[in-house]
């Protein structure tokens, strides 16, 4: 029976030749990734279950990333804690304090292989079907029954593929590609269901490209967000000492839905507040006033979008009505961006810039915003109340978008602003 | 703390509270508390949407949803906050994947019920009969047929979630077999 990614996944996963669409299977998980705002809460209910070890200590990471460094006493308690739990779990993989996201450094440091099965106790653990991995969120309890038997049952979703066709236009980016879906499809478009991207344009999307896409997913309610392990994969993860080779479902599987996307008449989009698909195109939202910015998160944190922010804000300096604050995703990130003078060009533009970390995205600190304030960010959210209070408004974008709106203190339409090629070359 | 331990056979029975569409997992459980204590955390369940919500909601009471409800985060603090203010169940036209597999998890009743959201007024007398799927409104005597949630969601509901489940598992010492063993099998 020929079958879709997921359909691969949770088969293998569930020990079976194959798998029933919406049929319940209990499935091995392959690696599980909790963070420092559910971690102790894990731990606590898996001690109170009864249980003193975890299935397999070296396929959980823990990692510390929400609250860095930690913003109050009980946030340092919290990080206190799960030290502990890491030490007496006994588990293998641990990134402490301004390490990174997690969803950057699960790729990063060559924890996700094609094919996986992942779960981590948050929405956006989608991000890593970028590599190929059926990824998605659970809450804390059913982490905790995780980490107890190492299994989970799934529902096998219906798949809904997505196909790229054409070129990216210059100050487009895909970021604009995945918000352009979620104004398509809306906040519940793929509820319960798997995203599977494909066509022509595939071999164009970096890996940074895919981590946005899958990232954002959840935002359209899927399941997993899913991109075939290609060429590009394969060198991105042989870079990091991870051998693999292609995946991708069977050629005649069977999807719900096809829909495609033409990148080359896209235009730079914006999701207005509170909904992350409420998106139109940002000529329709030019000049809405802004008092922050943000690049980072795991939606866009990674070098490359650092590199593009830069390339609108070499040699300038943001609105003085706009702060920009800038959250590289990772300690890698930051050293890159550092070595390459992407860093300083920010800085020299009037950013401040934050530890590798979350950020202000989940609204702990390090950014919230005043009732009326604006903010345009590149991170993946805007409910209200997400940033500090509930009467501010946030705007989704590009790291193109976001930059250019910085410079003018408005949103902007990027492709009206003239960029510095000093850090095209790589 | 009421509680919620095997809802099948009891009816649900309180007053509606309306909500629209997307209501999300920052509205039930602001990000800005993730790490207060429980107490302190309920008391900003849905301010940002009704800021009376967290002191009038009484034991019992039905949150009657729009579509997507607990869309966003996988935090559990969202059906966590529900189920200890007391909510007897969310009724919505259709709930996010991580809420409803989390409100299962922690035994907090939901049910999926297409046409809910323009069945109800804010305060209407609701009854849910959990193991018929059925809501009544008993103001306009509307009744109405939810979706019959899984067996599985039925079963963990039944025992209270998962955490019941797990400490079975431990006492027998990894001899026993979890419920979802028998899933499929």
């Amino acid at each position: 029976m020929a079958m879709t990614m997921a359909e691969k996944i949770l088969a293998r996963a569930a020990g079976r030749p194959t798998v029933a669409l919406g049929e319940f299977v209990v499935a091995d998980v392959d690696l599980a990734m909790v963070h420092d705002i559910f971690a102790a809460t894990v731990f606590a209910l898996l001690r109170s279950a009864g249980f003193s070890q975890v299935w397999d200590r070296t396929r959980l990471v823990a990692v510390i990333d929400h609250l860095v460094p930690p913003p109050t006493e009980a946030a340092a308690r919290v990080h206190q804690q799960i030290r502990r739990d890491v030490t007496d779990f006994g588990l293998t993989h641990f990134y402490d304090c301004g390490t990174g996201i997690c969803h950057q450094l699960l790729g990063e440091r060559g924890h996700v292989r094609p094919g996986m099965l992942l779960v981590g106790t948050d929405s956006h653990t989608t991000t890593h079907g970028a590599l190929g991995a059926a990824a998605t969120g659970i809450g804390s309890t059913e982490m905790a029954y995780v980490l107890a038997t190492g299994r989970l049952w799934f529902r096998v979703p219906e798949t809904i593929r997505i196909l790229l066709r054409g070129t990216l236009g210059s100050g487009v980016g895909w970021k604009d590609a995945i918000l352009h879906l979620a104004g398509r499809m809306g906040a519940d478009g793929a509820q319960y269901r798997a995203l599977e991207f494909g066509g022509p344009a595939l071999p164009a999307v970096g890996v940074g490209g895919r981590l946005t896409m899958a990232n954002m997913a959840v935002e359209l309610g899927a399941k997993f967000g899913l991109f075939p392990a290609d060429a590009v994969t394969i060198e991105y993860l042989a870079i990091r000492g991870v051998e693999a080779t292609a995946f991708s479902a069977d050629a005649d599987a069977t999807y719900a839905e096809t829909l495609v996307i033409d990148l080359t008449d896209l235009e730079p989009q914006v999701s207005l507040p509170h909904s992350v698909d409420r998106v139109q195109p940002v000529s329709a939202v030019e000049d809405v006033p802004i008092d922050q910015a943000f690049i980072g998160s795991c939606t866009n944190g990674r070098v490359e979008d650092l590199q593009v922010a830069a390339e609108y804000l070499a040699g300038r300096h943001v609105h003085p009505h706009t702060r920009l604050i800038v959250a590289p995703a990772s300690r890698a990130v930051e050293q890159e961006a550092m070595e390459r003078g992407i860093l300083s060009t920010l800085l020299d533009a009037g950013a401040v810039l934050l530890p590798p970390g979350c950020g202000p995205c989940f609204g702990g600190h390090q950014g919230l915003l005043a009732p009326g304030e604006r903010c345009i960010g590149t991170h993946n959210r805007n409910f209200a109340g997400r940033m500090g209070s509930p009467e501010a408004e946030i705007y989704l974008a590009s790291p193109a978008t976001v930059a250019a709106s910085a410079l003018f203190g408005r949103i902007t339409d990027p492709r009206r602003v003239e960029r510095s090629l000093r850090y095209a070359v790589r | 703390m009421p509680s919620a331990e095997a809802p099948q056979g009891r009816k649900i029975r309180g007053r509606a509270w309306v909500l629209g569409d997307d209501i999300n997992t920052d509205l039930l459980a602001p990000g800005a508390f993730a790490l207060a204590p429980l107490a302190e955390r309920v008391r900003h369940t849905l301010e940002a949407v009704n800021p009376r919500f967290a002191s009038d909601v009484q034991p019992g009471d039905v949150l009657i949803a729009g579509a997507n409800f607990g869309c966003g985060s996988s935090r559990e603090h969202a059906p966590e906050a529900l189920k200890a203010l007391g909510v007897g169940c969310v009724v919505a036209e259709s709930l996010a994947r991580i809420f409803l597999r989390s409100a299962v998890a922690i035994g907090l009743p939901v049910l999926v019920c297409p046409g809910v959201a323009a069945a109800f007024r804010e305060g209407d007398p609701v009854e849910v009969d959990l193991a018929a799927g059925r809501v009544t409104n008993e103001r306009t005597r509307t009744v109405l047929q939810a979706s019959p949630l899984p067996e599985m969601m039925r079963e963990l509901l039944a025992a209270g979630g998962v955490l019941p489940m797990l400490r079975r598992l431990a006492e027998s010492q990894g001899a026993g077999r979890g419920w979802i063993d028998d899933l499929g099998a």
